[in-house]
């Protein structure tokens, strides 16, 4: 596959619970090319959720390498990963995730803070980001003043804000009606078709599968197809 | 950068209860706080500010106080004759011999009595005391039978007003005159000549003899030269060292302030460390979140560290105006050493002040690590899953 972006090798996660051992990633070996929109399918409790976090580094596995755009990212320590998050990584939440005490531009703002930006550099980029997802003219507006669609759309600009190399989604529609949904998904595309963002996104919902490139299915653990092969709904071919 | 600090802020401002009952808690604390000290602290400062700095207080060899001490008429004749002795106008040695004595007097509106100490100076003696100022009346004059009494004790004992006659030993003096020696030692005395008061109590010798050396340089080998005559057997000191050893007296009081202000404080503690265990519950997922943007385990600890200490400032503050009304309160207490009355003030300074505030901080940081380091330590998938 060309320009490969993610390469997992041999990645297994199971988590303890008292004395059991309970698997929940079994040997996965998956790459990504860059500039990809993948949906991650599966059950509740197929590994859907652990598989994108250790991909964004936010957990480690118990084996096995996470490469992300040449950098093993399972040797890096703490204090690097969270380095590594906040220039590499945007996170689009369910529940969207905004600080409720912060309004919408300090939101989209607060990934700038860990950058060396000067004050007038991040109002740019904040600016930049709100209007890309549409909202500029709610930058004073805090995140109860906003309906569902609009939290998650400020929560994308936060993820954007950074132009970070992965975006990584976690069903960023499950609390959403539908049209709100369609509108967000919209958006995620246009991410990755007019600013080449590799995506990554979890869902239950086929229909918003449906708007990704290709989807993986995981199930006990297991790539249903792994390597880069990815069954590409009938929509898309 | 840290994470910024209208978030703590808001955060406070968003949970308003239970923000206003920590504050509350910790205001309460450190206002008992001050005024403990604030008692402690006056009760310090009218004995340690007594005295001027080129006075020497002389003592029998081994007497702690002026109650137990005696110096012979003899010794008091030598003394002066020892050089390195300030002299008057007309070349006389500045040298007061005194008789101190205590005295029971009933308090104001109260059946019960406390010792008062009397004292019986020369006219030196009260010259060797220039911050002392008559406020009534006006100075006793010898051998007549009258007698100065300070302002705190004659606002405090009964019979000790102006125009009262008071029972001394086996005579009766007369209340001519009113003083106040600001805020020192001598403001928990009566005043009368010595000739009267050693003749009202029967005293052959002084309690103490009190002098003036040439100068603050001079006074200390004065001092030395006093010790080293044989003849004597007199201890000397200066007269701030001589009061400043009395303030053992208020030792039981700092004591007791720093002990209640330590067991709230503690007390204080848990109420912050329980705001913050809740704060951090609160907002477990937006740790998650902040912690997945990048910010690292220290900032986390650090942010919520700064909000609790925030939380306990703002009652340090209200703690210290809480407080504030209290300042320049008279009252009395028994010096342990003396065994009579020391009258003070409650005295807020602008040091208490700062070492309370420095409290209600110190209430905050340490209310607020445990949680702190609970929120940083999580981890951040767990954080993320709380709803």
């Amino acid at each position: 596959m060309a320009d490969t972006l993610i390469n997992l090798v041999r990645v297994t996660k199971h988590y303890r619970r008292d004395t059991i051992d309970i698997p929940v990633l079994d040997n996965i070996d998956l790459e990504i090319s860059r500039g990809e929109f993948l949906a991650l399918m599966g059950p509740s409790g197929s590994g859907k959720t652990t598989l994108l976090n250790l991909i964004a580094g936010i957990d480690k596995p118990n084996s096995g390498r996470v490469v992300i755009d040449d950098k093993d990212i399972t040797k890096l320590s703490e204090q690097q990963l969270a380095k590594w998050r906040a220039r590499h990584v945007g996170f689009i939440f369910q529940l969207y995730n905004l600080i409720p005490v912060l309004s919408a531009y300090e939101n989209v703002e607060l990934p700038l803070l860990l950058t060396s930006l000067s004050k007038s550099k991040r109002r740019e980029h904040v600016m930049t980001a709100l209007s890309v997802v549409g909202l500029e003219d709610r930058e004073r507006h805090y995140p109860r003043q906003l309906s569902g669609g609009q939290e998650q759309r400020v929560a994308i600009a936060r993820a954007i804000v950074t132009d970070p190399t992965l975006l990584v989604a976690d069903e960023p529609t499950g609390d959403l009606d539908a049209k709100s949904a369609e509108e967000i998904l919209d958006l995620i595309k246009r991410l990755n078709e007019e600013f080449h963002k590799t995506i990554i996104m979890v869902t239950h919902d086929p229909r918003a599968a449906s708007h990704a490139h290709a989807i993986i299915h995981l199930e006990k653990g297991v790539l249903s197809k792994s390597g880069g092969v990815y069954e590409v709904p009938a929509a898309h071919n | 950068m840290a994470i910024p600090l209208k978030y703590n802020l808001r955060n406070l401002i968003v949970r308003r209860v239970s923000t206003l009952m920590t504050i509350g808690t910790i205001a309460l604390v450190v206002a008992v706080f001050v005024a403990l000290m604030s008692l402690a602290n006056g009760l310090n400062s009218s004995l340690v500010e007594t005295g001027s700095p080129e006075n020497v207080v002389i003592l029998r060899d081994g007497a702690q106080t002026e109650m137990q001490s005696f110096v012979t008429k003899e010794a008091f004749q030598v003394i002066q004759t020892i050089p390195g002795i300030a002299r008057d106008t007309q070349g006389k040695p500045i040298a007061s011999g005194e008789v101190v004595v205590l005295i029971n007097l009933l308090r104001r509106g109260d059946i019960s009595a406390s010792n008062v100490t009397v004292r019986g100076v020369s006219e030196t003696g009260v010259a060797l005391r220039p911050h002392l100022k008559l406020v009534g009346g006006r100075m006793f004059r010898p051998d007549v039978g009258e007698a100065i009494v300070s302002r705190k004790i004659a606002d405090r004992f009964q019979g000790a007003s102006l125009g009262d006659e008071l029972q001394l030993g086996r005579r009766k003096f007369a209340v001519v005159g009113i003083f106040d020696a600001g805020g020192t030692g001598f403001d928990s005395e009566i005043w009368s000549d010595v000739v009267g008061v050693s003749d009202a109590f029967d005293r052959a010798s002084y309690s103490s003899v009190l002098l003036r050396a040439e100068n603050v340089a001079t006074r200390d080998q004065l001092v030395s030269r006093i010790e080293a005559e044989q003849r004597l057997k007199l201890e000397s000191k200066s007269e701030l060292a001589y009061y400043e050893e009395q303030t053992s007296a208020s030792g039981p009081i700092r004591g007791l302030g720093i002990f209640v202000a330590i067991i709230m404080g503690i007390g204080a503690c848990f109420g912050g460390m329980n705001t913050m265990y809740a704060s951090v519950a609160y907002r477990t997922r937006e740790i998650g979140t902040l912690r997945a943007l990048g910010f690292s385990k220290l900032s986390i600890m650090t942010s919520f560290v700064i909000e609790s200490m925030i939380l306990a400032l703002i009652g340090g503050v209200i703690g210290c105006l809480l407080a504030l009304p209290v300042n320049g309160i008279a009252t009395g207490t028994m010096n342990f050493r003396t065994f009579s009355e020391v009258a003070f003030s409650f005295r807020i300074t602008p040091d208490l002040l700062l070492s309370a505030l420095v409290f209600s901080l110190l209430l905050g940081f340490i209310g607020g690590l445990l949680p702190s380091r609970t929120a940083a330590r999580m981890p951040i998938t767990k954080a993320l899953r709380e709803i």
